[in-house]
């Protein structure tokens, strides 16, 4: 190995430390940033080290060079583009979106070299297995990971599309991809490389299709890990290590934070994966269904309420998120707290659209995160709490969870019910997710504010700058 | 088995272990920019779409690397800014607003 080499190898290393330093920074608010800037510091010299790599070998052709440098720019600039104009609240499409790109990447990485390879030499059985798990594998993730962006974003519905036979049709799938990738293995075929690609990606879609809208999250950490898998196989057959540890690592990441979610939202993985549950829209529903009465309050009464007690906790959910409410509940929280409430957010793992995507909007509308207190934490303070104020946030605050024999059961839910008065802000009674009856909405303290999240949360703000102002 | 594969499987499962290890205490406050973050780095693909862009010769090769270089380089820079832009929101203290008036 000569001394180039060796230097691109330790750069490369050296990217990958950064990588793994990168993420355990990553693992605490105050040092968050600091970690991902590192990480990539970390990648910007790998691929430096790289373009010098292909300046050195000088094997790339003129053309070669001018689709190389014209791609970075494209792809760079779409990237930023994006990066910089998405608003937070459609972040888990964003996520989706790079990862859709960066799956199909890895596939055409591996397509590519195996096309070279069995032009020529021939393909070793090593590159053959990886080849084929990364051109399947990509080509789902690719597909899988636009149809999720696509629900996400309200251009594909977010109600699960379930058709009779559709598992059948699946398995049919997975049998011909497992076929077509033993073929390829063993003689190296690049027809059927072509089919196996063709399948991954009509896979992609049949198998995101049948999942609804609110399991997405998990779906997108799911093949968020794929795709990283996916990098790794690159690196296999590329026999590049950054590529390798890299891939590894996000697939490892990927596949804990899939698990952790899962948990949160009280859902098996072969749950949502089999697919077919939650509306994600939600149907309204007028009225309580079990025929107990609810209490209507207005504007004034929260204000009053709110702006006279001691305590008071917010419970923002996805309904929140939804709306794009969270300056509204910041002025809110901050007008409060200048009179001297005690304010602090109770964020369930779940809230918003994705797992911590509800500190993302509250931190993007100035709530400094020591405001925010997780679940854990907040649980024992509602019993402290004179209100409850539930924006937006249906499922997770439910005490039917508490008890067996209904569809939350077990999930961990906010101790809401503790608290000395609850008011929960929300457009119906309409259910949530789980499609069953909330009975906190009927229990004598609670009282029901009728209102979207934003024009709600608006309303309190004038009425507790007449009232008590 | 070459030596080189065994090299490679062994890079491979110590990474898988890191990542269990680095990523299993997180908390949930920082999951989103953990995901997008992780995403980032997934994009370090394309160190291998350069590579292969280095030796394309024909059209094929000249699209496949084309199309590869783009989607990496995508995935690579939106990555990092938008979970840079998300965790640059994240303050400790709210910074001095203008809000009077309201102290009774």
């Amino acid at each position: 190995m000569s001394d180039f080499d060796a230097g691109v190898r330790l750069v490369h290393l050296a990217a990958a430390v950064c990588f793994v330093v990168g993420l355990h920074l990553m693992g605490s608010p105050t040092t968050a940033r600091r970690g991902n800037l590192l990480s990539a510091a970390g990648m910007a010299a790998a691929v430096l080290a790289t373009l010098a790599v292909v300046v050195h070998e000088g094997t790339i052709t003129r053309t070669g060079t001018v689709v190389l440098v014209s791609a970075l720019l494209v792809g760079g600039a779409a990237g930023l583009v994006t990066a910089r104009r998405v608003q937070m609240t459609a972040m888990p499409q964003l996520v989706s979106l790079f990862n859709a790109v960066g799956g199909g990447a890895a596939a055409l990485v591996a397509l590519d070299d195996f096309l070279r390879l069995s032009d020529g030499a021939g393909v070793p059985t090593r590159t053959g297995v990886a080849a084929t798990l990364d051109v399947g594998i990509g080509g789902l993730t690719f597909a899988g990971s636009l149809v999720a962006t696509g629900k996400l974003q309200g251009v594909v519905t977010g109600r699960p599309v379930v058709f009779p036979g559709a598992r059948l049709v699946n398995a049919l799938l997975i049998a011909v991809a497992v076929a077509a990738g033993v073929v390829v293995v063993a003689d190296g075929s690049v027809p059927l490389l072509l089919v196996l690609l063709a399948v991954g990606l009509v896979l992609g879609v049949t198998l995101v299709l049948p999942i609804g809208g609110a399991d997405m999250p998990v779906v997108i950490s799911l093949l968020n890990a794929c795709t990283g898998t996916v990098v790794a196989m690159a690196g296999f057959v590329l026999e590049n290590p950054v590529l390798i540890i890299a891939g590894a690592l996000v697939g490892a990441s990927g596949a804990i934070l899939t698990l952790l979610m899962a948990r949160a939202m009280n859902r098996p993985i072969r749950n949502i994966v089999l697919g077919g549950f939650g509306g994600g829209g939600g149907a309204a529903v007028p009225a309580s269904s079990s025929g107990l009465p609810v209490r209507e309050v207005t504007a004034d009464d929260v204000a009053m309420q709110l702006a006279y007690a001691e305590k008071v906790l917010i419970v923002p959910g996805y309904g929140l998120a939804a709306a794009q409410a969270q300056h509204e509940v910041g002025e809110l929280a901050d007008l409060l707290e200048a009179r001297g409430v005690d304010v602090a957010y109770a964020i369930h793992p779940v809230a918003g659209r994705m797992p911590g995507h509800m500190n993302v909007l509250l931190a993007e509308a100035d709530v400094p995160y020591p405001q925010l207190k997780e679940m854990d934490e907040v649980n024992p303070e509602f019993s402290r709490a004179d209100v409850a104020l539930v924006v937006g946030a249906n499922d997770v605050t439910n005490p039917a969870a508490r008890r067996p024999g209904t569809a939350i059961s077990g999930m961990p839910i906010l101790d809401v019910d503790q608290a000395r008065s609850v008011i929960v802000l929300k457009r119906s009674m309409g259910h949530g997710y789980a499609d069953i009856e909330n009975e906190l909405y009927t229990d004598p303290r609670t009282g029901m504010f009728f209102t979207d999240a934003k024009s709600g949360l608006a309303a309190l703000v004038a009425s507790v700058k007449t009232l008590v102002g | 088995m070459s030596e080189q594969l065994l090299s490679d499987l062994t890079v491979f499962v110590l990474a898988v272990l890191v990542g269990f290890e680095v990523i299993g205490k997180v908390p949930s406050t920082l999951h989103t920019p953990l995901m997008s973050g992780t995403n980032a780095i997934h994009g370090v693909v394309l160190v291998g779409a350069l590579l292969i862009a280095s030796t394309a010769d024909d059209l094929l090769s000249y699209v496949l690397a084309f199309v590869a270089v783009a989607f990496a380089a995508m995935n690579v820079t939106g990555g990092y800014v938008v979970t840079d832009r998300m965790l640059g929101m994240f303050r400790r203290r709210r910074e001095p607003v203008t809000q009077k008036g309201s102290r009774p």
